[in-house]
């Protein structure tokens, strides 16, 4: 079997939310490499880890998901961001995608409906 | 929006929640204004602080029995206190981030807090009136509590 060929972090403030994720994820093409509980961990974490695709929670203690959103785009704009938010309103997607994120997906969400997402999220065929 | 429009978003926010996260549809039943008494709390509550345009609370509160069998239909395995109170901090975070919908993008919300035990007290604004909204899923009862100015 190939190699998967994207790196998965996982942020999320609710490790239930981090491990579900992780869980749910049936891509082959997509590999779990870490978790992290806020957007200061992710940031320390891509260093070591260097995922390809992150899924963003935005309500977050310490350094929240927006901020996180601009400074990993900084770091890497080939990053892939897939932003996973109960915030339901229009303007905080518009917001998130300004900020560099490639996609949204609110919660709550099914298992299908975040695999449609991360496969979007990697341009692959359904 | 009036006080039963807004009541509804929340109503809408269960029920989506509940068929979507566990896959088992819930009931609500009518929600009541809890006048002269504070709402009772069950074992473990999560607490959102509503700040902007309304400030209040948004609380759900569930009994430890009712939130193990929810994270066994998330698959999850790990029933430890630790899960429980992240689930039920995350559950009030979604109801209220996903009230925002209908409430608009200045109905911020804080990151949850969670009270475990019964028999607490919740911090009510002094001029809130907390609306209860009765939740029934698999003969379990919970409660969603909203308290907003």
């Amino acid at each position: 079997m190939d190699a998967p060929l994207h790196r998965l972090l996982v942020v999320d403030d609710s490790n239930v939310i981090r491990k579900r994720i992780e869980r749910a994820n049936e891509l082959p093409e997509i590999e779990f490499v870490g978790s992290a509980r806020n957007g200061r961990e992710a940031l320390e974490l891509y260093s070591l880890l260097r995922p390809t695709l992150v899924t963003m929670d935005l309500t977050m203690p310490e350094m929240d998901g927006a901020e996180c959103v601009s400074k990993l785009v900084q770091r890497d704009p080939g990053i892939r961001i897939l932003v996973i938010s109960a915030l339901a309103d229009k303007l905080t997607a518009i917001d998130a995608l300004e900020k560099g994120a490639s996609g949204f997906l609110c919660k709550p969400f099914t298992d299908r409906q975040l695999n449609d997402a991360l496969r979007k999220l990697i341009g692959a065929e359904s | 929006m009036t006080l039963e429009t807004e009541v509804g978003v929340f109503v809408s926010g269960v029920l989506n929640y509940f068929g979507t996260t566990v896959q088992q549809a819930a009931q609500c039943g009518t929600p009541h204004l809890a006048l002269g008494e504070r709402p009772e709390m069950s074992d473990y509550t999560g607490v959102i602080q509503v700040s902007g345009k309304r400030t209040g609370l948004v609380a759900f509160t569930a009994p430890k029995s009712m939130l193990s069998v929810m994270l066994m239909r998330m698959q999850e395995t790990d029933m430890s206190h630790e899960n429980l109170c992240d689930l039920v901090g995350e559950i009030a975070n979604t109801l209220s981030g996903n009230a925002r919908r209908d409430f608009g993008h200045q109905f911020q919300i804080s990151v949850p807090e969670v009270v475990s035990g019964r028999g607490g007290t919740l911090a009510y604004p002094a001029q809130g009136r907390p609306i209860v909204i009765p939740i029934e899923w698999r003969n379990y009862h919970a409660r969603l509590i909203v308290c907003l100015q």
